[in-house]
């Protein structure tokens, strides 16, 4: 092996057959049309004159509607240009912030060209090494070829070793993806839950408990765990619900100290053997859970990408119908846009507070469910990391969509896929995927910065307001 | 200063939403512009206060050519601007809100709150504004709010007063006032353009009129000009100002209220053991000034505040303590007093605002799923029937023009199954040709057999719809009396003069039911 293998699995043993067609992390595809079409009318200020309704539905008109909303700035072209310019600058902090390229620029006069290749050096190879780590590195490629036959390779994993950059990036992605979904879908409604991690841990601990501690039947033990972490982190998400829906109690404030909450009862629960703390240690950490509970991986045991991913995309796809086609989501969107119109037409607002978060609830829950039963195998008092609030960027820069949070889920799972191998092979330490996650989020939060730097045209009116920084109040 | 629009021109796309405009206002004149919602009038202004460039032709200052970049450049030429919503500091004082923006400091670099204080004191006295520069603008009334803006405008020297829609959130107690103190501005040389859609109050305070439709000038006209030749220029064909209809036939009475009482929160009492019914076929306006528990009254009619005491029945079924959905599915049609904040999702389209209370009824949904299909073709079907003019049926309803955002909330509730309709000042903010058009549906109504409930502030849209009046004063029903009785009486009514007797009022005619709680069922709450 190269110094350039990845770093996760080194490829050796049986199996694996050929790789995954990753989707491309970073490159959404077309703009929603209905979106689209809501821009071009919202960009004309008062509907006197009505032209032709069916305008906008000709196959052309609806051409020039996309076109019209790229041009004027919409939230897809701005969070796009966001990406790129945080890269920009990401690549700048990284580039003066190494001692070689300081120094270089120490002698500038001397050799100015050489402190700007300095610069551009440090800030391309680091990028080449975490697109290595997360998508794609070319040195797997030549250790196939230099194999005797493509048996063989397959047989020692060399061909997996091809794919797995994209397998790490879906297995970052999965649980991203998930606590993603369980900020957007509130936000939908109009609540902002910044409690993903408290209802992460519900769910961990229940599907840790239902891993180790139950004996099912094969295929059903997996379910029952999936489904019990999906309970778990629902109740927590239930009780945030009715709290408000009762009390008024402010969910972010409920779902804040939920997180201590439930952070210090995971400690406790992981302090005493009589209740969750693996006998025989010291440690706060749980027993593994039993192999019937892990979930399947999909191709072959040299890649680590599993069943997990699936139901992330599933989660997407079923939120995305809910929210779109149901009644259920219609009283959703409707109580998040105009809770006073909402009543008003005859939805209850507090019934639809509870059922949004617990639902979000569940979903955190399935994301504890993806990293125990997926990669970890067992429950310890850190295996909720950071999950609660990067789910919030993830929601953030995904603009609360369904779509969109898969799309960003999967670039900040090719970040932080990436980072051990930027880390590995030029030095650049891991917290700069986390500058660069803050730089995207940054300038995703504020349109009016890009829509300046790049000179575009502003979509009409009130147009493409920032997603997230509205009614914090209330 | 003498201030001059020569050709504006201002595209939006495809549209145009002024179309080589001319206007000049000499100084110390009220320069009218009248016309409907979604004219230009207001694109016009904001060309004028540099919030947008215009396409062609320009902008002339005591005949010199200027460009306004930004409003900046507009308030240092001398022009000021009251939005129709204000822009003010809720929390700040007067003074403050007045210098905020060009705040003066002392040589020790503090604020000089004494000499903004002086200022706007002065200024106040000079134009009767009567305003305590020390008060907190939250704690005002909204006719002071406006005369804050006014300060505001006049501390940074505005010779051109631009008024957006002034009237559209005063009372007429307020609307006086504020005509006493343009007329006070115009002696001292400022000129003022006043935009509105209102007949009356145009005619009452402008110098001179040009009327606005459809992005063009059709007009310019005295103020002696008469209301239908005004109204007609507007909407671009004869308007009927009052719309004729035949006598009622009452029916049977479907919404019989007895003894409501409502109270807030806080335990004020706000509807205070009302009793009426409304029979089908006929339409009971509600007088009264604002803030006398009309609005309670239609939410608690709706389900949406609690009943104390008392009883609703809808045709023999008790609804008093039914839920909203309940008493939509039972067959009340509810047009809200705010239709932004109460009847629309303004980011929603305009279809998806059309089934917002039977999305969840066939045809619309089945089972859990919505049939989009079924809700686009019925958006295409009312928009057509009920004239909503809108670039689609998926555009957002926020872009619509007020009087086009009634017909969508109309469309929706008439379209449903209903016996009764309960209307809360179903016009206001509406141009004459939207209000022609809501007051002859509502009349329809009516003709179909429909049980009709009017809430106004306005006497013209109670005399022009009501079959029976109820004056409504401090949560109780001070009389019922015909659509004959002069304005006067009913004034009384509104001011709490009330009836002769406690006990059953005469009535008026022989359809009305007592307005004791013989007609409907004794003995019910408390």
């Amino acid at each position: 092996m190269s110094e350039h293998g990845p770093t996760a699995d080194p490829p050796g043993g049986s199996g694996g057959s050929a790789g995954p067609a990753g989707p491309e992390p970073a490159g959404p595809v077309a703009p929603e049309p209905d979106a689209a079409v809501a821009e071009v009318a919202a960009a004309s200020p008062e509907s006197v004159t009505g032209p032709e309704p069916e305008d906008v539905y000709s196959p052309s008109g609806r051409a020039r509607a996309i076109w019209e909303s790229v041009l004027s700035g919409n939230s897809l072209t701005i969070t796009i240009l966001a990406i790129f310019t945080a890269l920009v600058v990401g690549g700048l902090v990284n580039a003066f912030s190494n001692n070689t390229v300081l120094h270089a620029w120490g002698n500038l006069f001397s050799a100015p060209g050489h402190a700007f290749a300095a610069a551009w050096d440090t800030a391309v190879s680091a990028y080449v090494a975490l697109f290595e780590g997360s998508i794609f590195n070319p040195h797997t490629v030549s250790a196939l070829f230099q194999q005797a036959s493509l048996s063989t390779a397959i047989h020692d994993g060399y061909l997996s070793a091809v794919f797995n950059p994209l397998s790490e990036t879906c297995v970052q992605a999965t649980p991203l993806i998930l606590a993603g979904l369980a900020v957007a879908l509130p936000y939908q409604a109009g609540l902002f839950n910044i409690g993903g991690q408290s209802q992460f841990i519900g769910g961990a601990i229940v599907a840790t408990y239902l891993g180790y501690g139950v004996s099912l039947p094969v295929v059903i033990h997996v379910v029952v765990c999936v489904i019990g972490s999906f309970a778990g982190g629902a109740a927590l998400g239930w009780l945030v619900g009715e709290l408000k829906a009762r009390t008024g109690a402010h969910e972010v404030i409920v779902t804040i100290m939920l997180n201590y909450i439930m952070a210090y009862f995971l400690a406790y629960l992981l302090s005493y053997h009589y209740l969750m703390q693996a006998p025989g240690t010291v440690n706060p950490i749980t027993l593994p859970i039993a192999s019937d509970a892990h979930l399947p991986l999909l191709f072959g045991t040299h890649l680590r990408i599993n069943a997990g991913f699936l139901v992330a995309l599933a989660c997407a796809a079923a939120i995305w119908w809910l929210l779109n086609r149901t009644t259920t989501g219609f009283e959703f969107r409707s109580v998040g846009k105009n809770p006073n119109a909402a009543r008003v037409a005859g939805m209850n607002v507090e019934r639809n507070w509870v059922l949004v978060m617990a639902i979000a609830g569940g979903l955190a829950g399935l994301a504890a469910s993806t990293v125990i039963q997926g990669t970890d195998f067992t429950l310890n008092n850190q295996s909720f990391g950071t999950y609660g609030i990067d789910a919030i960027t993830v929601a953030l820069l995904g603009r609360g969509k369904p779509g969109g949070v898969v799309l960003a889920g999967l670039l900040f799972g090719a970040l932080h896929a990436g980072a051990p191998l930027m880390q590995a092979q030029t030095g650049t330490p891991i917290d700069m995927i986390y500058v660069l996650e803050a730089i995207i989020v940054l300038f995703v939060a504020a349109p009016p910065l890009i829509r300046s730097v790049y000179r575009l045209r502003r979509a009409g009116g009130a147009g493409a307001a920032p997603v997230l920084s509205k009614g914090w109040g209330s | 200063m003498e201030l001059e629009l020569r050709g504006i021109t201002k595209r939006f796309g495809s549209l145009v939403a002024n179309d080589r405009i001319d206007l000049s206002v000499a100084p110390g004149q009220v320069h009218a512009l009248l016309g409907e919602n979604g004219a230009g009038k207001t694109t016009l202004m904001n060309v004028l206060y540099g919030l947008l460039q215009p396409d062609e032709g320009e902008i002339l200052l005591d005949s010199k050519a200027t460009r306004f970049h930004s409003p900046k450049d507009a308030i240092a030429a001398g022009i000021g601007m009251v939005h129709q919503h204000f822009m003010l500091v809720p929390v700040f004082t007067v003074a403050e809100n007045v210098t905020l923006g060009i705040e003066e400091t002392r040589p020790s670099g503090l604020l000089d709150r004494r000499k903004t204080r002086k200022d706007v004191r002065e200024l106040s006295r000079r134009y009767g504004l009567e305003i305590d520069p020390d008060a907190l603008v939250e704690n005002l009334p909204v006719g002071i709010q406006q005369r804050v803006e006014i300060v505001k405008a006049l501390v940074r020297e505005a010779t051109v007063l631009i008024l957006d829609e002034p009237t559209a959130v005063l009372t007429p107690a307020e609307t006086e006032d504020l005509f006493r103190i343009i007329r006070r501005l115009t002696d001292g040389g400022t000129s003022v353009v006043f935009i509105s859609h209102k007949l009356k109050e145009v005619q009452a305070i402008a110098d001179t009129i040009t009327v606005l439709r459809r992005g063009a000038v059709v007009g310019e006209r005295p103020p002696s000009a008469t209301e239908d030749e005004l109204a007609a220029l507007m909407v671009g064909r004869n308007v009927q100002l009052r719309v004729s209809k035949e006598a009622a036939k009452p029916g049977e009475v479907v919404l019989d209220v007895s003894d409501l009482t409502v109270a807030d929160e806080t335990g004020r009492v706000w509807v205070d053991g009302m009793s009426f019914g409304v029979r089908a076929g006929e339409i009971l306006g509600v007088a009264g000034v604002q803030g006398n528990g009309q609005t309670e009254l239609c939410e608690a009619l709706m389900g949406l505040r609690p009943t104390a005491a008392g009883r609703v029945t809808l045709a023999g079924r008790d609804l008093t303590h039914a839920t909203p959905a309940q008493r939509l599915r039972a067959g009340v049609a509810y047009v809200p007093e705010d239709r932004q904040e109460d009847g629309l999702i303004g980011a929603f389209s305009v279809a998806d605002n059309m089934v917002l209370d039977a999305y969840n009824q066939p045809p619309f949904a089945s089972g859990i799923t919505l049939n989009l299909g079924a809700i686009a073709s019925n958006a295409a079907e009312r928009v057509k029937e009920f004239d909503v003019r809108t670039t689609s049926a998926q555009a957002p309803v926020s872009t619509l023009s007020g009087g086009n955002q009634q017909k969508v909330i109309l469309a929706r509730e008439l379209v449903r199954e209903h016996r009764v309709l309960v209307a809360s000042q179903p016009t206001r903010g509406l141009d004459v040709g939207s209000i022609e058009f809501v007051h002859r549906r509502i009349i329809e109504q009516r003709d179909h057999g429909v049980a009709v409930l009017i809430v106004s502030a306005e006497l013209d849209e109670i005399y022009a719809l009501a079959d029976r009046i109820a004056v409504m004063y401090e949560g109780k029903i001070t009389g019922f009396r015909p659509p004959t009785v002069p304005a006067e009486e009913l004034g009384r009514l509104m001011a709490g003069g009330s009836d002769e007797a406690p006990g059953p009022a005469p009535e008026p005619d022989a359809t009305a039911p007592t307005p004791a709680p013989g007609a409907g069922t004794p003995g019910a709450g408390q």
